[in-house]
């Protein structure tokens, strides 16, 4: 037993954000206004997506956090431990395990499933936001479907760089109508995002909520003779030699020594407890 | 409140009985019906007054409370019901055009046109109906769109009124249908092709 209620939401606070995630789901990539309640972490820690979390969570869940790819930083350490405690869930830092997963900032490297839903911490929900700081300018833009702003921006930094520039929280066109936010995760994560699990974003101190079901198209916004990169790091996995995941960039000393190592940690053990072993790996004992 | 005291007592049996575990496992069934239309998910644990299926009544009592309106079709309206909702949820009702929440047979809930369908900049205050049918008969649509992989069949009473919804997207209202103790998902963003 417990000292709080499953979850630690009160059940018409559940209520009031289930409402808005199937909202979200019926009109996916618009987002969905909500009563954000204040939680006991501050805001840009990840509040709303505690909040959608702890909406979607059944006590039979076996729950996982990422942040950045890792499952072993303060963010995600605290966000498993407060769900251990307040819902008294399973929790797991594999990927395969887990049913529900609360990231920030990446999607994991494996596939998601039918049966798994991936909740996004979301910083600014709001793509155009930069672009035009009225919250009653990006509405009507949105209802509009007036997006040419942000191809201008698309277009400046080619312009300026040669390139897209933007590397991530790269806007995405959802099912040919919303330009969404698809929150700060790398452009590389950008394609896995037509993916067979539920995606659902949460914004606690915008106070909005967002979603894309399975198997919606999710476009990458681009031009005809620029068109959408995918990028990564052009190196392999100094710990296990993978090709096609993520890296994270890791200065050794100041003496222009570096390693690249995935920055899905899990995915990483997996594949060295399998016996791939990088440059700087060591062969298991 | 003379109505109400000389309800029969049964208004106050069959909420949940741990709402927040049933609370939370009727969610996930209603969101994975809208998120996948043509999918069909288990949904019971809300027993209503005579007149209301266990999907349609669980559905209620995880969605609603005093913030949202909800719309009794005159066919599943009764002064139990009214009483069961009361004591249950304490969702206020009204008509059809201010519902939240719509809930009854498809032929007592026409005509469509009269719910809220949403505004251009705020397309989620918009109503949800749930519709209680007899079955699950066989298909007569093929859907395509958000959450569906290829396509999905579904059985839908009326095509043409389904269809020029889908037509407002992304206004619109969204849909489940009820049967005994399972629940189908039809939201505004599915495209609705007839057939056979």
């Amino acid at each position: 037993m417990s000292d709080y209620n499953f979850a630690y939401l009160d059940e018409q606070t559940k209520r009031m954000i289930r409402r808005a995630i199937l909202k979200g789901l019926a009109i996916p990539g618009y987002q969905v206004p909500f009563a954000s309640r204040e939680m006991p972490m501050p805001y840009g820690w990840g509040t709303g997506g505690v909040q959608v979390s702890a909406a979607v969570l059944t006590p039979e869940d076996c729950f996982k956090v990422i942040d950045q790819g890792a499952d072993d930083t303060t963010n995600a350490v605290s966000i498993r431990k407060f769900f251990e405690r307040t819902a008294g869930v399973a929790t797991t830092e594999e990927t395969e395990k887990a049913s529900i997963i609360q990231t920030r900032h990446r999607i994991p490297e494996a596939a998601l499933r039918e049966d798994q839903i991936l909740v996004y911490q979301v910083p600014i929900p709001e793509p155009l936001r930069f672009l035009e700081p009225r919250e009653t300018e990006t509405r009507k833009m949105h209802a509009l479907e007036e997006y040419g702003l942000m191809h201008v921006k698309l277009y400046e930094d080619i312009s300026q760089h040669g390139a897209i520039a933007t590397s991530y929280a790269y806007p995405v066109k959802v099912e040919g109508r919303y330009v969404m936010d698809p929150s700060p995760i790398p452009k590389f994560d950008n394609p896995k995002m037509e993916m067979a699990a539920i995606q659902l974003f949460g914004a606690g101190r915008e106070q909005r909520i967002y979603a894309v079901p399975p198997h919606t198209r999710v476009v990458s916004l681009d031009f005809e003779d620029y068109p959408f990169e995918a990028a990564k790091a052009d190196h392999a996995c100094d710990l296990c030699a993978a090709e096609d995941s993520y890296l994270d960039e890791v200065i050794l000393d100041d003496a222009g020594g570096r390693m690249f190592v995935c920055s899905d940690t899990d995915y990483c053990r997996s594949r060295r407890d399998a016996g791939h072993v990088g440059r700087l790996g060591e062969v298991a004992a | 409140m003379d109505q109400l005291s000389e309800t029969p007592t049964d208004i106050y049996a069959g909420g949940f009985a741990d709402p927040p575990a049933d609370a939370a496992h009727g969610f996930r069934a209603v969101m994975e019906v809208l998120a996948r239309p043509g999918e069909i998910r288990s949904l019971s644990g809300g027993c209503a007054p005579e007149g209301l299926s266990p999907a349609a009544a669980s559905l209620l009592l995880t969605l609603c409370d005093p913030e949202t309106g909800i719309y009794l079709a005159p066919d599943v309206d009764s002064p139990a019901l009214r009483g069961w909702l009361a004591f249950h949820t304490g969702a206020p009702l009204v008509a059809a055009a201010e519902a939240d929440f719509a809930v009854g047979g498809w032929e007592a809930l026409m005509p469509l046109e009269q719910y809220k369908i949403g505004t251009a900049e705020y397309p989620d205050r918009s109503a949800t109906l749930v519709v209680e049918l007899p079955a699950f008969t066989s298909p007569n649509a093929r859907l395509t769109g958000p959450g569906i992989k290829d396509s999905a069949a579904m059985a839908l009473p009326d095509v043409a009124a389904l269809q020029r919804n889908a037509m407002l997207y992304p206004l619109g209202v969204d849909v489940f249908f009820t049967s005994g103790a399972q629940v189908m998902g039809l939201p505004r963003s599915s495209q609705i092709t007839a057939e056979g």
